[in-house]
């Protein structure tokens, strides 16, 4: 057994959460094949901090999880003894519809909310990839996830208004409010968005939500080429439509941009003219049937295989034709099957590779990650075997803020022991 | 360092131009926009490029300096008063729009330029940059940045920190940061933009700012709707949110402000207890639909009039009346004590109420206008400075107002800032571990707090650094700090 655990027992953390809430971490809890030792799921913001400072003063290292659909984003963790998850923290404490803001413990399933806001014709304006699989919105927010509404709404990080965390040594901390226009102290809020629980667990969170379009159609453009997959997406987010979601599907099968266009009917009937109208100089447009939106409507990230390296492109949405056209180019020469969707309205591009060997999937990404940073984007590996992401660092070389990020991280969660090594940087 | 070594060495970097050390000449940056607080700044510093305002900031960690950056000064919370012995750093001669990219979207400015030479920019291209506070003709994107401005249109487009997508930032120790993606989404790592953006100056000083361009909508319609009292105007907004309508604006005044307006700026609005402005903006069936809508809702609600702007001239006059608001005050009393609290839209009636009454008691008188369709206020305590003891009666009711507005549910400042003037309220919005954990993140910024210290927090944290290149704390030693 590691030293650390020696410092802790399973008693300890189930005389805090309870004897059923705390066990022995099985196969199922490994990430990136680390092993914990424990697993805890506290019922509170209490019993969260109560948890922190134990394994805080005990140097236990710590990964929280939602549902855990993405314990795969980051590098392998250095280190991991005990898992707190927020599963029983899913409370809706609040929603008030007519001030359209709503408090929600971390561990509530995005797709529950939403049905909860559903019954006062509202929303959460944010569909990430992981929603069916019951993402949380803890998960949510610590990993920053997005989806084709982002065209129209932005990210998550837009609509959080208020969040209560739980630091390493137990503090409880909360900043910004429950109304959504509100300058009062810092943002930790955005500062906890995306930072995949390296500077403390998030607790509770509060967000704008919007009114449910009553209506919505799809339009389709079957592209010819990378060309005009690039001029399409231009053509569209210059017009003065005002689309959900703008999004390209690019496989064997489908070379689609499609154009969601959501609000009142009236509206949306003009709004669908007017792009299938902009787009038929760019190849055939159709409006898609309800059942053709399934699978060719705003898209998720490809599927990707246990053996497949996924990753997150994120360039200047004009740049889209350059994009593809490295994709194809730095998969084609090394016999690598590239299945891609993407946010062509933003400049989100995911690419799942399968085929070939691991090595030359690792090299495309590299060749990727070289000319996108340095055109001034990203390359972020979604979900890679252990042994590719050996090979690949997960988020690519951080800009000269890496040094802000470390202290940041020095300052948050000073012993080092939330998450270590999965972030950026090997933070 | 002495002053006068300070001087010469300010000198050297930016020329006799650039560097302001006359007491007279130094009087005129002893505050922003909110006039009660003066300080009297040691020296003045306009730097032109993004490479002096380093060299400045440098100096000043080695020397242990406090440093203050202002831009247009329009401040109204005293963001950008100076510190004593300390540098006020004047970002107005930075003002290139650097870079416009209509194809990203993006445009790249220096922090001193115009927030309406922006939109002006880009007009001809169909684009505009959608954060509009009513200083839009005068304060800067720098200011803007450090405040995270609203403006009367953030309800539907959100505010600026939803459309600043990079920034290269000086932080207190002369380092230089590009934080956001720019021109690409998610950058990987910490939000660090997301938290500079609205941290009111006091993490460092940004010198190129990447901003998001938005498309002008194809149709704007506007609407002005007279009211017999709030009560029945806040009852015609309920009814327009709660019809999934997300109005580009919708504000209200009350009968103390439209008398203001109307005699300092004519806008001929009629005489009533309130008047809601209601814009709608977007794609043309929409707004045609969703007007009528409004129309429907506001004579639900008893308008008494409604008015509909037939061209641009029309709205723009429905708007000068809305942002002259502030100004107009003028004519109906000597001085003003304006706050800038929050509600939840669902509290506002109550809270209204509330203000009336404490109107009454302190038997002053308080003009509304506000920004309905997110719940925040802006009384307006009216009060003659001549008359000894009703200023600090002024502010004691307008404390009191923000008070019950935390009561409701709400929030000390929607778009002003905390800066000195509400900072002594911050214990009654966030605990001490809030607060501390706020200021961890100033300690990874600005370890020594040298950047705008003594804003938005009522007790600095100290960061525990080792002692650096000096010994005492300066804003310890400046009585603004107590050691943790």
């Amino acid at each position: 057994m590691d030293t650390r655990t020696e410092n802790v027992s399973l008693e300890d953390l189930q005389k805090i959460v309870g004897e059923e809430h705390a066990r022995e971490a099985t196969d199922e809890d490994a990430v990136d094949g680390v092993m914990p030792q424990f697993v805890a799921e506290p019922g509170s913001v209490e019993e969260t901090s109560e948890l922190m400072k134990l394994a805080n003063d005990g140097g236990l290292t710590v990964a929280p999880r939602g549902s855990g659909t993405k314990m795969g984003l980051g590098n392998p963790p250095r280190d991991l003894d005990l898992i707190v998850s927020t599963v029983r923290m899913n409370e809706i404490i609040e929603h008030v519809p007519g001030d359209q803001v709503v408090r929600v413990q971390a561990g509530v399933r995005l797709d529950d909310l939403q049905v909860q806001l559903a019954t006062e014709d509202q929303m959460l304006a944010v569909e990430p990839p992981e929603r069916g699989a019951g993402a949380t919105i803890g998960g949510i927010v610590a990993a920053n996830s997005s989806g084709p509404l982002r065209y129209r709404y932005g990210t998550i990080r837009d609509l959080i208004i208020g969040i209560t965390v739980v630091l390493p040594d137990g503090t409880i901390a909360k900043a910004g409010g429950k109304v959504v226009k509100n300058v009062a102290g810092y943002d930790l809020g955005k500062l906890f968005t995306g930072s995949l629980g390296t500077l403390g667990i998030i607790a509770t969170c509060n967000f704008r939500l919007h009114p449910r379009p009553e209506a919505g159609q799809t339009v389709a453009v079957e592209l010819g080429d990378t060309l005009s997959a690039g001029q399409a997406a231009q053509a569209m987010v210059h017009a003065q439509l005002v689309a959900s979601a703008v999004e390209l599907h690019w496989s064997e099968d489908h070379k689609l941009l499609t154009v969601l266009i959501e609000g009142i009917p009236p509206g949306v009937e003009d709004q669908v003219e007017t792009a299938s109208y902009l787009l038929k100089g760019f190849g055939d447009v159709r409006t898609l049937s309800d059942e053709e939106v399934k699978y060719l409507g705003p898209l998720d990230p490809p599927r990707v295989g246990d053996e497949d390296v996924a990753i997150k492109i994120a360039h200047p949405p004009v740049e889209l034709t350059g994009v593809l056209d490295s994709i194809l180019g730095a998969t084609e020469r090394r016999g690598v099957t590239p299945r891609i969707t993407g946010h062509a309205g933003t400049g989100i591009t995911y690419v799942a590779l399968s085929g070939g060997d691991e090595i030359a999937r690792v090299q495309a990404v590299d060749e990727l990650r070289e000319i996108w940073v340095r055109r001034g984007g990203s390359v972020v590996v979604q979900k890679a075997p252990v042994q590719a992401k050996k090979m690949l660092e997960a988020w690519g070389p951080a800009g000269d803020y890496l040094g802000l990020t470390r202290r940041m991280k020095d300052k948050f969660d000073p012993r080092g022991i939330l998450n270590p090594g999965r972030f950026v940087g090997g933070i | 360092m002495e002053r006068e070594q300070l001087i010469r060495t300010m000198e050297s970097i930016l020329g006799t131009e650039g560097v302001v050390h006359e007491r007279e000449q130094l009087r005129s940056y002893e505050c922003d926009g909110l006039m009660n607080y003066r300080v009297v700044p040691d020296l003045v510093v306009l730097p032109e490029t993004a490479e002096h305002v380093q060299r400045i900031v440098r100096t000043c960690y080695e020397e242990g300096i406090p440093f203050v950056a202002r831009g247009s000064g329009t401040g109204l919370s005293g963001g950008a008063l100076p510190v004593e012995s300390g540098l006020l750093i004047v970002m107005s001669r930075m003002r290139k729009i650097l870079e416009v990219d209509i194809p990203n979207q993006r445009i790249v400015v220096e922090p001193g330029v115009i927030n309406v030479w922006v939109s002006q920019e880009v007009a001809d291209e169909g684009y505009y940059y959608a954060p509009d506070p009513a200083s839009q003709v005068v304060s800067s994107i720098g200011g803007n940045l450090a405040e995270n401005s609203g403006g009367v249109h953030c309800l539907k487009y959100g505010f600026t920190t939803n459309h600043v997508m990079g920034a290269e930032v000086v932080l207190a120790d002369g380092s230089v940061v590009h934080i956001g993606g720019g021109k690409a989404p998610d950058a990987p790592g910490y939000e660090l933009l997301g938290s500079f953006v609205g941290s009111e100056g006091t993490l460092g000083i940004a010198t190129k700012i990447t901003l998001r361009l938005s498309r002008k909508p194809e149709s704007v319609r506007t609407l002005l709707a007279a009211f017999e009292d709030t009560e029945e105007a806040g009852g015609a907004v309920s009814g327009i949110i709660g019809g999934g309508i997300v109005p580009a604006a919708i504000e209200m005044m009350d009968a103390l402000c439209i008398e203001a307006v109307e005699t300092a700026v004519h806008p001929g609005f009629p005489q009533a207890g309130a008047i809601l402005i209601v814009e709608l903006d977007g794609p043309e069936a929409e707004v045609a639909k969703q007007f009528d809508q409004v129309i429907e809702v506001c004579e639900e609600n008893n308008a008494s009039e409604i008015r509909i702007a037939e061209d641009d001239a029309e709205r723009a006059l429905f708007w000068k009346g809305r942002k002259a608001a502030f100004a107009a005050m003028g004519r109906i009393a000597n001085d003003y004590y304006v706050q800038d609290s929050v509600v939840p839209r669902t509290e506002l009636g109550n809270v209204l109420k509330r203000i009336s009454e404490l109107g009454k008691e302190y038997e002053m008188r308080v003009a509304n206008v506000f920004h309905a369709g997110d719940g925040n206020l802006h009384p307006l305590v009216l009060y003659d400075n001549d008359n000894p003891g009703e200023a600090e009666k002024a502010e004691e009711l307008a404390g009191e107002i923000v008070l019950a507005c935390l009561e409701h549910g709400g929030s000390l400042t929607g778009e002003h800032g905390i800066g000195v003037d509400k900072k002594k309220f911050m214990p009654k919005m966030f605990t001490d571990d809030d607060m501390n954990t706020m200021q961890l993140l100033r300690c990874a910024f600005d370890p020594h707090g040298l950047s705008n210290p003594g804003k938005i927090f009522p007790t600095p944290r100290l960061c525990g650094e080792r002692p650096g290149p000096f010994h005492m704390h300066p804003i310890q030693q400046a009585g603004l700090a107590e050691n943790f």
